[in-house]
């Protein structure tokens, strides 16, 4: 199945992108998304915070969370609206 | 409830009359304004970035909350993205209540709550040449991954 991440604000700077499509098994999990996620920050992964902040189709979510085909997955930076 | 993200300046008196009953002795506004300075260094500029959708619907799920539990009439949220200077105002919110004391408790809530949970970041430009994504607040979801 394939699913949309999207990187905003200091993640997209760590990525290097905006938007990547993730191919994955059927049934993947959130928190399986995060490792392969985590993967390809390469040596930008000792600046991500431990504890990322996940976003499934605009709710912020668990990592138990079992994601389906054409979901849209965010990253979600500390925020610092106001 | 009108609760909108905008890159154009925000038409505060709009919001006010927006808000606005006969049953409301109060209306109370909010503006949070781009201030010169941060942590010592002096700012030039600000650029919001938001992930417009969600930050709309928590937007919106945020004043749903704060409207059950105090005793207030309409409410208004916009907040400006984009670049912004220094005296721009980034965030009003106007909310309307029959007594002011309602409207003081739901306006707090509301921007505490705007600030640590709505996916809205800014990067600030120093005066001397530097710029960088601002120190935010981690959401307070029990859905966070666990160390």
């Amino acid at each position: 199945m394939r699913v949309k991440c999207l990187f905003f604000a200091a993640y997209r700077d760590i990525f290097g992108a905006e938007q990547i499509d993730l191919e994955l098994p059927e049934g993947s999990t959130l928190g399986a998304l995060i490792e392969d996620v985590r993967a390809r920050a390469g040596v930008c992964a000792a600046v991500l915070p431990r504890q990322l902040v996940v976003a499934v189709n605009r709710e912020y979510a668990p990592v138990e969370t079992v994601l389906r085909d054409g979901d849209e997955v965010a990253l979600i930076p500390p925020v610092a609206g106001g | 409830m009108y609760c909108i993200v905008t890159r154009d300046p925000i038409d505060t008196a709009g919001l006010l009359r927006r808000v606005r009953s006969d049953a409301d002795g109060a209306v109370l506004i909010f503006a949070g304004v781009v201030r010169d300075h941060h942590e010592g260094r002096a700012v030039e500029a600000l650029a919001y970035e938001v992930y417009e959708e969600m930050a709309v619907e928590k937007i919106e799920m945020i004043c749903k909350e704060v409207a059950s539990r105090f005793e207030v009439g309409e409410l208004a949220v916009a907040h400006r993205v984009g670049e912004l200077t220094v005296g721009d105002i980034s965030v009003v919110i106007a909310v309307a209540a029959p007594h002011r004391d309602a409207a003081y408790k739901a306006s707090r809530e509301i921007i505490e709550r705007v600030k640590g949970e709505v996916p809205i970041w800014k990067r600030e430009r120093y005066s001397d040449g530097g710029e960088v994504w601002r120190d935010g607040a981690v959401p307070d979801v029990p859905e966070a991954e666990k160390p």
